[in-house]
C-alpha cells in the first residue's frame, strides 16, 4: 500500500495492519523523522515538496522491485508532503515476510530506492531562513550497492 | 502543446511552476526542449544550465536525448531529497 499524505500516521495501527498474517514470521518497520541538525546548521521545521502523479508511480515500481526480489506478503509505504516541525515522522516503510532477512533487507532496499528515486525535495528552515537540502552522494552509494548485488 | 513543469529549487528560481510550450522542431528531445527554455532570457539560462538539473518526461526519469512529442508533460527538477 503507498500512501503519500500532509497528515500524521500511527505507527501502531500501520503495524496492527500488516501485522495479521501468521504465515509471517517477521515484521520490519522503518521510520524516518525531522532531525535537529543538517550539515551543521540548526533546523526548526521543513517542508517537503513533491511531484504528484509521478511519486506514486516510482513507489509503485519500488514496490514491484523489492517483491521480485524478496518473497513478501504486505510492504506498507507512506510518505508525508507539506510542513512538519522538528521531531515529526516524515516517513514509514513496513515489511512483513515469512523469515526475518527478506524483511530486513526489502526494507533497507525501499528506503534507500525512495530516498534516491522518489521525486521529493526537502526545504529546510532554520535560524538563517530556509534552503533546499542538497542530495548526498552516499544516499546515491547506499542504492547503487544495491544494484551489484 | 507541451505541458512542462518545475519543482522545488528549479521553480523558485524561475519563479513559476509550469508553462506551456508549442512543440516543434527545436522541441524533439528533452535537450532541446532544455535548450527552447533557456533561451528565454538570462535567468532561465543559468537554471537551465545546471549540471544537477534533471528531467521527467511523461513522469519517467529520462536522459537529454529522450524524445518528447506535441502533448507531453516535461518536468525539470533538482537531485531527490525525500525520506
Amino acid at each position: 500500500m503507498i500512501r503519500v499524505q500532509t497528515a500524521d500516521f500511527s505507527v501502531p495501527d500501520e503495524y496492527q495492519l500488516i501485522s495479521q498474517d501468521n504465515s509471517d514470521g517477521a515484521v520490519v518497520t522503518f521510520v524516518g523523522k525531522v532531525r535537529d541538525f543538517n550539515d551543521g546548521s540548526a533546523v526548526t521545521d521543513l517542508t517537503l515538496e513533491h511531484y504528484p502523479g509521478m511519486t506514486e508511480a516510482v513507489l509503485n515500481q519500488i514496490e514491484a522491485q523489492a517483491r521480485e526480489r524478496w518473497p513478501l506478503n504486505h510492504v506498507t509505504i507512506i510518505h508525508r508532503v507539506g510542513k512538519m516541525a522538528l521531531g515529526e515522522q516524515i516517513v514509514f516503510i513496513g515489511v512483513t515476510s515469512a523469515h526475518r532477512k527478506a524483511a530486513f533487507a526489502a526494507c533497507e532496499f525501499l528506503i534507500d530506492f525512495l530516498k534516491t528515486k522518489a521525486p521529493f525535495w526537502k526545504l529546510e528552515a532554520g535560524e538563517e531562513g530556509a534552503s533546499w537540502v542538497e542530495a548526498r552522494d552516499s544516499d546515491e552509494q547506499a542504492a547503487d550497492v544495491w544494484n551489484k548485488k | 502543446m507541451i505541458n512542462v513543469l518545475f519543482f522545488a529549487q528549479v521553480r523558485e528560481l524561475l519563479g513559476t511552476a509550469s508553462v506551456k510550450v508549442e512543440a516543434g522542431e527545436h522541441t524533439q528531445t528533452a535537450e532541446g526542449l532544455r535548450a527552447t527554455l533557456a533561451a528565454t532570457d538570462d535567468k532561465w539560462a543559468k537554471v537551465m544550465a545546471s549540471d544537477k538539473l534533471l528531467v521527467a518526461v511523461n513522469q519517467t526519469i529520462s536522459q537529454w536525448d529522450t524524445a518528447v512529442e506535441d502533448g507531453d508533460e516535461v518536468a525539470f527538477f533538482p537531485p531527490v531529497t525525500g525520506g
